[in-house]
């Protein structure tokens, strides 16, 4: 008698846990939301100053392994499709294949997990450790907006960088597979850029770009969020870093299932 | 019983009951988990006093001061500052009254991130549309106030514990507050650094008119800089009033905090080792 009502205690504990959570990160949503879209409307201005110290950061941080990371993925799906093309004799088809898998899809998960992993992580430990050091507490007691004079920053820088990170992993990417069909597979890289200026599409490309916008928004979020829940010490900073990347990378690919049935039924 | 240097006290009762209460404590109860920290404390605070807060280690003089700028919510009871709740008022009529309230930590909680003159700086650069530059003199003011001059460039992390409690009271001083919460402002700090803290208060008090609340454990700055004293113990004010009254009380907690006695009961080693099992 006594484990079942132990399991159904805890399964019962977990969802009111769980739906606690969700309201939460719903409140917090909207706040931030708030402060970023009504308020400056209002006469508050946006702090652009810090925004644009955080896409430094965030820029910098991330464009290396960004830049080798969508070069080699370029080169994997080039190879993974040569695989089946030539079976066909249709080699040629890889720039297509390349093109169009990494700008609507690959180049901007591969950039929002990295950025997840870099940056989402940075964002939970740096608001952690402020908010363990009652530095929140102080913003509070100032008058001064934890929310507005933390989050909105990280988040507009977010959403600006993530995407021009996009970008440049759209072109790394064609251009690991552009390396892939001129060195092993023969063909020139004229006919190559070629093939892909055909199958490429406007569509292609956007879509991409409104996914990364999504998923920046899920990155400074779920990385500010799990950095202002915080509780007991050092220890509970690791813990929100760790959190915030599982988390953010399992919404970023929610998110991705989401956005790519929308633009697979509609576009 | 120990003598404390005399300092003539004004009447308060005819400086200050005339006016109506800067800020009213009223019945205020709250707890953490289980466990009640504060049971019903009612106090009203009037403008241009300085009112020291006195209890042991952990009797929540923290929480108290954390529920006086709206941090916590009480579960029960009101916070009335200029006549504004501070848990229930919306935010931009408690940021308007934040504004003209200073706070010090007791952990200092300095921006770890930010330069002491930044930290300082802060506030005037968030809500004073003041340029640059005149940001940098008026910082420059409080921190030669607190005895830090020259650190503006230095980060939180290469002040000592007590620079920082400085640095920070600097910061609280920033907006040239109405009134000021000190959360242990001179604890670890050596015994001159600590008296010039004791007269710095007592400048503000008496130059800027400002309301000083102080939670401190040193009875000899208690006795130079307090108007007023309340005793908290166990979640509640055991004596409140002047310092006049706080030196004729006869209640036995009040003379054995200012006679600095140690509890009494010694438990018998039997009850003890039980007790430890448990
Ligand atoms: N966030 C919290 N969660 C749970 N309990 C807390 C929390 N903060 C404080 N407490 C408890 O509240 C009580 C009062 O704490 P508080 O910090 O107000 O004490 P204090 O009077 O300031 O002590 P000290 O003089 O040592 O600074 C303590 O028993 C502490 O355990
Ligand atoms: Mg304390």
């Amino acid at each position: 008698m006594r484990p079942w009502a132990e399991i159904a205690g805890g399964l019962g504990r977990g969802f009111f846990t769980l739906i606690g959570g969700l309201g939460r990160m719903g409140r917090f949503t909207q706040a931030t939301l708030r402060s970023m879209l009504i308020e400056p409307w209002r006469g508050r201005t946006l702090r652009w100053g810090a925004a644009f110290e955080q896409m430094v950061l965030i820029g910098v941080a991330s464009l290396p392994i960004v830049v080798t990371i969508s070069f080699i993925v370029g080169l994997i799906i080039a190879m993974q499709s040569a695989y089946q093309l030539q079976r066909f004799g249709a080699v040629i088809f890889v720039a297509d294949l390349v093109a169009v898998s990494v700008t609507r899809e690959l180049a901007p998960l591969m950039t929002a997990i990295l950025v997840a992993g870099r940056s989402g992580s940075a964002i939970a430990a740096e608001i952690g450790s402020m908010k363990v050091a009652e530095e929140l507490d102080a913003l509070n007691a100032m008058a001064l907006h934890p929310i507005r004079f933390l989050v909105v920053p990280r988040t507009l820088a977010m959403m600006i960088v993530l995407p021009c990170l996009t970008v440049i992993a759209d072109l790394l990417g064609i251009f690991g597979g552009l390396v892939l069909g001129v060195v092993s597979l023969d063909i020139s890289w004229i006919a190559y850029f070629n093939q892909t200026a055909d199958a490429l599409l406007l569509k292609d490309f956007v879509s991409g770009l409104i996914k990364s916008f999504f998923f920046a928004v899920i990155i400074a979020l779920v990385g500010a969020f799990e950095g202002f829940h915080v509780a007991g010490g050092a220890e509970g900073v690791g813990k929100a870093t760790t959190t915030a990347v599982v988390r953010s990378i399992f919404l970023i690919i929610l998110a991705d299932m989401v956005f790519t049935a929308l633009f697979y039924s509609t576009f | 019983m120990p003598v404390y240097d005399q300092r003539t006290i004004t009447t308060f009762a005819t400086r200050t009951m005339a006016q109506n209460p800067i800020i009213q404590i009223i019945d205020l109860h709250t707890r953490y988990g289980g466990k009640e920290i504060l049971k019903g404390i009612t106090l009203d605070l009037y403008a241009n006093e300085t009112f020291v807060i006195l209890g042991r280690s952990g009797c929540g003089k923290s929480t108290l001061l954390r529920h006086l700028v709206g941090l916590e919510t009480p579960t029960a009871g009101h916070i009335l500052i200029k006549g504004v709740d501070m848990a229930s008022a919306a935010e931009a009529e408690r940021n308007r009254v934040l504004r003209k309230v200073g706070m010090l930590f007791q952990g200092a909680a300095l921006f770890n991130s930010m330069t002491v003159a930044e930290n300082v700086g802060l506030p005037l650069q968030e809500h004073t549309p003041l340029e640059p530059s005149t940001v940098k003199i008026m910082t420059r003011l409080k921190l030669d106030l607190v005895g830090l001059s020259g650190y503006d460039d230095f980060m939180p992390a290469q002040l000592s514990g007590g620079m920082k409690k400085r640095a920070a009271l600097a910061r609280a001083l920033a907006m040239d507050p109405d009134i000021l919460f000190c959360d242990e402002p001179s604890a670890g700090l050596d015994p001159i650094v600590a008296a010039g803290i004791d007269h710095l208060i007592l400048k503000l008090h008496k130059a800027f008119k400002m309301t000083i609340v102080v939670v401190t454990h040193e009875l000899a700055s208690v006795f130079l800089i307090a108007d007023r004293v309340a005793l908290l113990h166990e979640g509640s004010v055991v004596f409140c009033g002047t310092l006049a009254e706080l030196k004729r009380s006869e209640h036995p907690y009040v003379r054995q905090f200012l006679e600095r006695r140690p509890d009494e009961q010694v438990p018998d080693s039997e009850t003890y080792l039980k007790s430890l099992v448990g």
